[in-house]
């Protein structure tokens, strides 16, 4: 492994002075489980390790009237054990659950991925569709960034020297939303999402969209938003004509690669269907709710 | 430069000294001695460096040594009570759920992670759960059993 050099901060203000005075490039670490391997490769560059865990709040979910406030560092585990995260977001919580196994779960979190950065990030496409909001603190003060501007490409976040992610905010969402997230892996556990969807959904109590939000993964160099979705469905009933205009502008959206997980042809057709059927399982959940 | 860390491993109060590339599983195996916990890949997709860290199933591999300042750590050391067997680990032997046994450990301590969590688990979920654990020798179905009679004994002594 390359030659580290490890601070653990108790403060968000610790943090960034470490982090702006850093000698060699430094890297935030939550759970590690990305950035230990990257700093096990071979000619890896010497890592100055700033772990946010010991700083207060890094590790917790709280609710306000505004919504829930997550600390990017907290558990994989520990959030999707949290049923009262699981009531509002299932999709998010489905998108955690599907992070490695147990084991990384034990570890890993949603900031860690978000900054990360993976195309094929699980949780990514389901912060999306959530209107997830990115609070960053640095040397120049707060700023809030939405979830889809933070990534920049892959394996690139827009995060300044100096700058971490302090919070992830979840707008509460009104009565009768509700949210799904699948994606497609050639085995049952345990791999990277060749192409993932994930759907937020607002209906009235006649079943009529409100509101709706459409994020696709591993189809792109970043999780994008599908542009079309809430033209499509707002003011429609999630009927079967309706969700084959859906999948076809999430495939259409789609602009994915062929490698060996899978080809350019099968992730465009594939992102259509999971679309087609994260909307599907939220129209379920969101009409449970209203 | 070396850190000075203490944590507790399996009740005891245990220091060491490493550098900060030293991962939980290099310091468990050669500073404190407790070489129980295999490393197999070293890359956290096999488990069988499975070790509890403050109550969360974890790859030790996946731990930097100096992370564990304070922390409380369990290994597959600390799940028998001095001469007397775990459950698990009685009916892993009744099953014969080993062959080389590289494996058994790192599935011994994520097996007590998964009845404490879910006492009564279908084998599907049991299934789940462990996934992270992989048998080279492709023991799975004994050590699927071996987990799910492990699991009634011990609801039944609960």
């Amino acid at each position: 492994m390359a030659a580290l050099t490890y601070h653990a901060p108790d403060s968000i203000d610790a943090a960034i002075a470490l982090l702006a005075d850093a000698s060699s490039p430094p890297k935030v670490m939550s759970g590690g489980t990305d950035l230990i391997i990257q700093m096990q490769r071979p000619k890896a560059p010497d890592t100055f390790v700033v772990d946010v865990k010991k700083i207060p709040g890094m590790r917790e979910a709280e609710w306000s009237d505004d919504g829930l406030t997550l600390g990017p560092a907290m558990s994989c585990a520990e959030f999707t054990k949290r049923g009262d995260i699981k009531s509002v977001f299932p999709g998010l919580v489905e998108a955690a659950y599907l992070i490695g196994s147990t084991q990384v779960q034990g570890r890993a979190s949603l900031g860690g991925n978000l900054c990360n950065a993976s195309p094929a990030a699980d949780t990514i496409p389901a912060l999306m569709a959530n209107h997830a909001i990115c609070v960053i603190q640095g040397p120049g003060g707060t700023r809030h960034v939405p979830v889809e501007a933070f990534v920049t490409g892959v394996g690139k976040n827009c995060l300044e020297k100096g700058e971490l992610l302090a919070a992830l905010i979840l707008p509460k969402p009104t009565p009768g939303t509700s949210d799904a997230y699948l994606r497609f892996i050639p085995r049952t556990e345990m791999d990277i999402a060749v192409a993932g969807a994930a759907v937020s959904l607002t209906l009235d109590h006649k079943g009529v969209c409100q509101r709706a939000r459409v994020a696709i993964g591993a189809v792109a160099p970043t999780a994008i938003l599908v542009p079309e979705a809430e033209e499509i469905l707002v003011g429609q009933p999630i009927s079967d004509a309706v969700l084959e205009r859906l999948a076809k502008a999430a495939s259409d959206a789609a602009s994915p690669i062929t490698d060996r997980r899978g080809t350019v042809e099968f992730r465009r057709q594939v992102v259509g269907v999971l679309t087609k059927r994260a909307a599907l399982i939220a129209a379920e959940r969101a009409g449970d709710q209203s | 430069m070396k850190t000075h860390v203490s944590a507790t491993v399996n009740g005891d109060a245990v220091e060491f000294l490493c550098t900060p590339s030293e991962t939980l599983l290099h310091v468990l195996r050669n500073e404190i001695g407790l070489t129980g916990t295999k490393e197999g890949c070293g890359s956290g997709d096999c488990g069988a460096c499975s070790v509890m860290l403050d109550g969360a199933l974890v790859c030790s591999c996946l731990v930097l040594g100096v992370e564990a300042e304070g922390s409380q750590i369990e290994t597959v050391e600390g799940i028998a009570h001095q001469d007397k067997l775990h459950v698990i680990q009685e009916k892993f032997l009744e099953h014969a759920a080993l062959q080389c046994g590289i494996c058994t450990p790192g599935l011994i301590v994520s097996t007590k992670a998964l009845l404490e969590e879910n006492p009564q688990p279908t084998e599907e979920e049991a299934r789940y759960y462990l996934a992270g654990n992989l048998c080279r020798c492709t023991g799975y179905d004994k050590i699927i059993k071996a987990v799910m009679d492990a699991a009634e004994v011990m609801r039944q002594g609960a």
